[in-house]
């Protein structure tokens, strides 16, 4: 059959400041995020706090993800052995393009004009649903939240609770309007009824299903996805074939490493002690489940990462979305200022490395280097070491270019390089300074302006005047060994 | 050369490209064998403090808990299908009749027809496992457990648990699942529920809307 080519939605479309100088405008949304993020959050510290091996528990998930990557071709040929072996097909895809046609073909083949889906932020990254859509298929969101962005054509904000820019009034309106549900109440109970309505016959009527994976596991040939709802249990359940697409770094090399992120997952994904429900389950099971399943394996950038020593801890990623909800940025932001399928700080990292650091490039500075992302990491992402790490590869790459060498910024920082290497040049810029300022300075002490990329600094806050004496020349003066001396000869005593 | 066994090579050998000379299976092994599992495998509580924890945590999930001793399961479970209301529950194989109670309608269950299920009252099943940590029973494609279809359509949901099938910890549950990993697995953790809206957590979405646990005295009976 034919297949036509769509671009998936357009991410990457502003950088990030001018993306969130417009999020920043919208008060619903951040009331609505840091509402959010702050109960999650909340939640998170209580059920962490409870557990004495916490610390362990993270170092312990943190080398089984190193170890994993550091041996992930083994891993992932053990894994294709032992799933082929439990009647299980796999699929290898380098790019997005080649993942849309193994799944395309797949639902192809089966005639299907439906398919339901589990969340995957995986068929987010390679733009599955528009490739489906366009090719007559008609793929079905399972997850309320996820229901929630497709029926108000909305794009994730968050990969745990993608929905959560919206509130409930708004979920309201939108089922009210696509559910045909007029009189539809704004209690959370009142719309998960609906969503189990809707798509009670749905699970039971359509025979194909597409998932993302948390874990492929090597040793069993296993998958384990986690939930809240059911709706996964629904698609990994019901229907005749099952098509899952997982990125090739989400492979682990035991079942029994599970009990381990099991803890982790959950305590710092949603709060708490444990989600509804986990699935595992190997290739296909007679009498229990799909007779026919597939995993499509997807690289799509991942693998040069591995090459970067200080960067491929990005990949030991699981997904947990902890960062952004201790992140300060999300927090004012939102999701949706990232222009990327992966926002917060992880998403900071991970966007530009598997764009080959050819989008995204905003993406390092958008962050404080608090290192609040670091500390809750369930897999110990040294996030703030990474992001300090890209902005110099930013900069390797700018400063390569003619126009990046000219900018204004390279020229700024080359000098203040230049004087901030000897204390001679500092002495002297210090003292041009205090006779430059001059015509800057405010009648309060202040400078209220700056000109050309100063002008940042002082557009939300007032910079101090340079004072006449330095600490520099106050240290020579007052401090240093030959300060008596000059004290003495001034008549002055330094006790 | 397919499109597919084409990816693969190519997606193999760019992964060793990033990675360098690769090392033996034993390396690795030996490799793995040395991560540090300094986290907690076994609790310290006594059975009677165990079962109580379990009881608790199932009850922050907001699921029912009953206990029964081994001779009165029947009777307890007609008490706790009176209080649902139910006349009768679908069933997998491999549930022992000394269960069932007279005056109900247990139908056995061995195939997937998901909308005779679905039109069920409501389903009873044992357990593999259960953990008091987390409040998760863990129900396999096994005997009185059957195909994870029974336990998911149903809006209601009975499980039963012998008391010596709980541990304290996750580690613990991983030790007695060790043997049975490549069977159709399912932590349950309360009833279904979602956070999606606002945060809250909300009983009840496609999952059973509700779960009893009924914990039965099986120790030095």
């Amino acid at each position: 059959m034919s297949e036509l080519e769509v671009h998936a939605t357009e991410w990457h479309t502003r950088d990030f400041p001018t993306a969130a100088k417009d999020l920043l405008q919208d008060s619903q949304t951040r009331k609505n995020v840091q509402h959010a993020t702050n109960v999650i959050q909340g939640k998170r510290n209580t059920v962490v706090a409870e557990l004495p091996d916490w610390e362990d528990l993270r170092e312990a998930g943190s080398q089984v993800r190193a170890h994993a990557l550091r041996h992930l071709d083994y891993y992932l040929t053990q894994f294709e052995e032992n799933c082929t072996r439990a009647g299980g097909h796999v699929h290898w895809a380098s790019d997005a393009a080649e993942a849309n046609r193994i799944i395309l073909g797949l639902v192809q083949k089966h005639q299907a004009t439906e398919v339901i889906k589990i969340k995957t932020m995986t068929s987010e990254e390679v733009g599955l649903n528009a490739h489906l859509e366009a090719n007559g298929i008609r793929p079905i969101e399972t997850d309320l939240a996820e229901l929630i962005i497709q029926m108000g054509k909305d794009r994730p904000s968050h990969f745990v609770a993608p929905a959560l820019h919206v509130n409930r009034q708004q979920v309201r309106a939108m089922f009210q309007r696509e559910m045909n549900l007029p009189d539809l109440g704004d209690e959370p109970e009142d719309l998960a009824t609906a969503a189990r309505n809707y798509l009670r016959e749905k699970f039971l009527r359509i025979k194909v299903a597409i998932s993302g994976g948390n874990f492929l596991i090597a040793d069993s040939g296993g998958i384990c996805i986690t939930e809240s709802e059911g709706n996964g249990r629904m698609c990994l359940t019901l229907p005749d074939v099952l098509i899952s697409i997982v990125g090739i770094e989400k492979v682990i090399p035991s079942y029994r490493d599970l009990e381990i992120f099991l803890q982790t997952l959950p305590r710092s994904a949603t709060g708490e002690r444990m989600n509804p429900y986990n699935s595992t389950w190997c290739g296909v099971h007679p009498g229990d489940g799909p007779q026919e399943f597939h995993v499509v394996l997807l690289d799509n950038g991942r693998s040069p990462i591995l090459a970067d020593k200080e960067a491929s801890q990005t990949l030991k990623c699981i997904r947990c979305a902890a960062c952004l909800n201790a992140c300060p940025v999300y927090h004012q932001t939102g999701g949706h200022a990232y222009e990327s399928v992966y926002a917060g700080p992880i998403g900071a990292i991970l966007t530009p490395q598997l764009q080959s650091m050819k989008e995204g490039r905003s993406l390092p500075y958008a962050s404080s280097l608090c290192g609040a992302c670091y500390e809750v990491c369930p897999v110990k992402i040294n996030i703030p070491e990474v992001l300090i790490h890209l902005r110099g590869k930013v900069v390797r790459e700018d400063q390569a270019t003619l126009g990046g060498k000219l900018s204004l910024w390279n020229i700024g920082m080359q000098a203040a390089a230049f004087l901030f290497k000897d204390s001679g040049r500092l002495a002297m810029a210090e003292h041009m300074g205090q006779i430059g300022q001059k015509v800057l300075v405010s009648k309060n002490g202040f400078i209220e302006w700056m000109p050309l990329m100063l002008s940042g600094w002082t557009q939300t806050r007032d910079l101090k005047a340079m004072p006449a004496q330095s600490f520099r020349d106050w240290w020579a003066k007052e401090k240093s060994p030959n300060a008596s001396a000059n004290l003495r000869a001034e008549g002055r005593s330094n006790d | 050369m397919t499109e597919t066994s084409h990816h693969r090579a190519t997606i193999l050998a760019s992964i060793r490209l990033s990675l360098g000379t690769p090392q033996t299976a034993d390396q690795i092994a030996a490799e793995y064998a040395t991560i540090k599992r300094t986290y907690r495998r076994y609790g310290t509580m006594n059975h009677d403090e165990l079962v109580d924890f379990f009881e608790d945590r199932l009850r922050e999930y907001d699921a029912g808990v009953y206990r029964a001793e081994l001779n009165a399961i029947a009777s307890t479970i007609s008490a706790i299908l009176t209080k649902r209301g139910k006349h009768g529950l679908v069933m997998p194989s491999g549930i022992p009749k000394s269960w069932l109670p007279q005056a109900f309608d247990f139908e056995q269950i061995d195939d997937e027809d998901a909308y005779r299920i679905d039109r069920s009252e409501g389903v009873m099943t044992g357990c593999t496992v259960a953990i008091a940590e987390t409040g998760s029973i863990v129900l396999q494609n096994a005997p009185g457990q059957g195909p994870r279809i029974l336990s998911l359509v149903p809006d209601y949901h009975l499980c039963v648990v012998r008391a010596g099938q709980i541990v304290s910890q996750v580690p613990e549950a991983f030790d007695r699942l060790a043997g049975s990993s490549s069977l159709p697995t399912t932590f349950v953790s309360g009833p279904s529920a979602t956070a999606d809206i606002e945060m809250t957590r909300i009983k009840g979405v496609h999952g059973p809307r509700f779960l009893d646990v009924l914990i039965v005295n099986d120790a030095t009976a």
